[in-house]
């Protein structure tokens, strides 16, 4: 039983392909039986975003099942051959498969590294294939595990606190001149598309009220109707800005809109509460000479942009704390999928059970000292028969189910009733077979309506 | 047994003054966590230091500036140890226990018992304690305002250094600095009062104009002042932030003339 993940990525794939393979969200039910319904395939979750298509299973055999799924990919799209697809797709197997999907929920493998969408688009294709009951043992406890190691990363590092968008990077400036955005306004003065995304950004942060002009006065009561906030007119911003926290400004106009005069009497209007003011225009609409005003902080586009590039160095310093933290989590997972597989199961029941023997034969024969050599062997042989008789079927059982569907639950309760040490932390999101049992119930009322035959 | 634990608040301190110190410099989660564990350790012993002096020396002894300033730096620690506790603001020790060490070294410096002057010690103590609780205020004050004048330095200058990046909001600094004179107003203003009975009882006269008493006035004028300030015409920000650490500079001033010239007790 393997672990595997075929896909490809915006690092591997034009959005060409990429748009062609992605599975909308009505046809991913449709999506996962045909997937399950391929021989070898044991489990199986489809990861589909913008950036990316990955198809993670539990097979029987790897180059088997590399090359179904890359046979389902490619069934996705009549116009594409599975031949077209090679150049395109990446595959990984057992620890580079599990390590691949922790970055992935971690972030480490997004466009833009830290974002935070990934996890919830993994957590959605989870509880998609949670209903679909395609996952079993295994992928539950990986793509659990991918998701704690994910949230791990986001509270032990900082990758996602540093803004690497110019526009998130005015709401993170805001916030060390403001504790609480929520009481905030926003005045967004003209309608540029980055002052836009950054008055998105401080909506998203908290802010509540927004106050929106723009020269075209229909404009202006439009965008405040979607930021849902109110209209001021253009020619009275000035009076009005005094009732802002934080002013946006990005206009088409070739002066200067905003003077140190404008923004002095505000912050005096204000009673010297600090003032938070944002140019993002080319050329420049707010007078540079308002850096001069006590209590007023002006961050043009550049400021930001350099805000921005500092974070992307910070960003990959914290990035690779990250992979140590994926790299010591694929290894507790690793463990885990070890103590599952039978033969080594086999070897600790025997030792134990030998060990066990062996210790109260010791312990009669110490207090039968008078026995002749001939009693000794058969107090001995009596244990040994008596041992060997209680574990046999257990032995015989983990054997004939090795293969089966249920194989795993199998190893791992055998583990379990004889105490043979469990390795992986299993009492991270509960066991295998609690899990197992779970989904069994669930599944029992129409158990044999998708079960592909195997 | 006081002594002993006074040594050991001190090393305490010392050691996380340094660990403090280091901590503004370089991002380590692992620094602040040790600094804040030794601050909490060397808290707690100072606690077992007073309670065991109290209990050896109370209604014998007016209180002098050795049990006044180490009670100022425990009060420290403590007003620190809340404010960290509900918003976990690592970088706020970087700079107050710096303070109570100033403030624990000097008091080591001088004698434990001041010379006698009057009978009247009860008295004496809760005046000793309101008017330290009161510069208590003044001190966090003082802390917030320099903090407020760093980062609104860094915002200004577009520098994003790790010190940016611990220091808290510019508002939320501010209020701080508000809040601080505001607990510490009324108490220094009950301090003087009790300070005038104990002057009146000791001395037979409620004002006598001598160099601490007028600059205890002076002080409350000042920070009366800066507390109408804020509250009519806006004296927030950062003239508010100024105004605080001048305030405090005098106060600082103040107590140094006062123990130079070597006035015995507190008055």
């Amino acid at each position: 039983m393997h672990i595997v993940v075929v896909g490809l990525s915006h690092k591997t794939a034009p959005v060409e392909i990429r748009e062609k393979l992605a599975i909308p969200e009505s046809r991913m039910n449709e999506a996962l039986t045909r997937l399950c319904s391929y021989q070898g395939v044991r489990e199986g979750i489809l990861l589909s975003t913008c950036n990316r298509v990955e198809v993670y299973a539990v097979v029987d055999e790897i180059e088997a099942g590399y090359g179904r799924i890359q046979e389902f990919l490619a069934d996705a799209h009549l116009s594409l051959s599975s031949e077209q697809l090679t150049p395109h797709l990446y595959w990984h197997q057992g620890d580079r498969a599990i390590s691949h999907l922790f970055r992935v929920a971690s972030s480490l493998d997004s466009m833009i590294v830290g974002e935070s969408q990934i996890l919830g688009q993994i957590k959605d294709a989870f509880e998609v294939a949670l209903t679909h009951k395609s996952t079993g043992i295994i992928l539950n406890k990986v793509v659990k595990k991918a998701i704690s190691v994910a949230k791990r990363v986001r509270t032990e590092t900082k990758i996602a606190e540093m803004a690497v968008s110019v526009s998130y990077a005015a709401v993170e400036l805001a916030k060390k001149i403001f504790s609480d955005l929520s009481e905030k306004t926003v005045l967004l003065v003209g309608a540029g598309e980055m002052a836009k995304l950054a008055a998105r950004h401080f909506i998203a942060s908290g802010v509540r009220h927004v106050r929106v002009t723009t020269r075209n006065p229909q404009h202006g009561m439009e965008l405040a109707d979607r930021f849902g906030g109110t209209a001021v007119p253009f020619e009275q911003f000035r009076e009005d800005m005094a009732s802002a926290d934080i002013v946006l400004v990005s206009t088409g106009a070739a002066h200067y809109l905003v003077s140190e005069d404008d923004v002095q009497r505000s912050v005096k209007q204000r009673m010297n509460r600090p003032m938070f003011l944002i140019d993002i225009s080319v050329p420049r609409n707010i007078d540079p000479a308002v850096r001069h005003v006590d209590n007023a902080f002006l961050f043009d586009i550049d400021d930001l942009k350099a805000r921005v590039e500092q974070n992307r160095g910070g960003r990959l310093l914290e990035a690779e704390k990250a992979e140590q933290m994926v790299v010591d989590e694929v290894g507790i997972v690793r463990q885990w999928l070890q103590s599952l597989e039978v033969t080594p199961t086999i070897m600790a029941l025997r030792t134990k059970a030998d060990e066990i023997k062996r210790a109260e034969v010791e312990k009669t024969l110490g207090r039968l000292a008078n026995l002749s050599e001939s009693e000794r062997e058969l107090v001995e042989t009596m244990a040994s028969s008596i041992v060997n008789k209680l574990i046999h079927n257990t032995m015989v059982t983990l054997k004939a189910e090795v293969n089966s569907s249920d194989g795993v639950a199998f190893v791992e309760a055998a583990r379990r009733f004889f105490s043979l040490g469990d390795p992986a932390g299993s009492t991270v999101n509960g066991s295998a077979v609690e899990s197992h049992i779970q989904s069994r119930e669930e599944a029992t009322p129409k158990a044999g309506a998708k079960t592909p035959d195997r | 047994m006081a002594a002993m634990f006074f040594m050991v608040t001190m090393a305490l301190y010392f050691a996380a003054t340094v660990s403090f110190l280091a901590y503004l410099l370089w991002p380590s989660e692992a620094l602040s966590k040790a600094s804040l564990g030794m601050t909490a350790i060397g808290f707690a012993a100072h606690t077992i230091a007073l309670v065991a002096r109290m209990v050896g020396t109370a209604d014998v002894s007016p209180p002098g500036f050795h049990e006044a300033l180490s009670f100022f730096s425990w009060m420290l620690i403590l007003v620190f140890l809340a404010v960290e506790f509900r918003h976990r603001l690592h970088v706020l020790g970087s700079f107050i226990v710096p303070l109570a060490l100033v403030s624990l070294v000097s008091a080591a410096a001088l004698p434990e018992t001041a010379p006698t002057l009057s009978p009247v010690f009860r008295t004496l103590w809760v005046h000793v304690t309101l008017s330290m609780l009161g510069t208590v205020g003044f001190a966090v004050a003082f802390v917030a305002g320099l903090m407020y004048l760093i980062q609104d330095r860094l915002l200004k200058s577009k520098r994003f250094n790790v010190l940016y990046s611990k220091l808290p909001a510019l508002d939320f600094l501010d209020h701080l600095n508000q809040q601080s004179i505001v607990m510490g107003f009324p108490l220094l203003t009950l301090g003087i009062i009790t300070g005038a009975l104990s002057a009146e009882f000791s001395r037979g006269s409620y004002l006598s104009w001598n160099p601490e008493q007028t600059w205890a006035l002076v002080t409350w004028v000042f920070y009366f002042a800066v507390l109408l300030g804020r509250l009519t015409v806006g004296w927030r920000a950062k003239r508010a932030a100024y105004l605080t650490i001048i305030g405090f500079a005098g106060v600082v001033l103040t107590l140094i003339g006062v123990v130079l010239k070597g006035h015995g007790p507190v008055s």
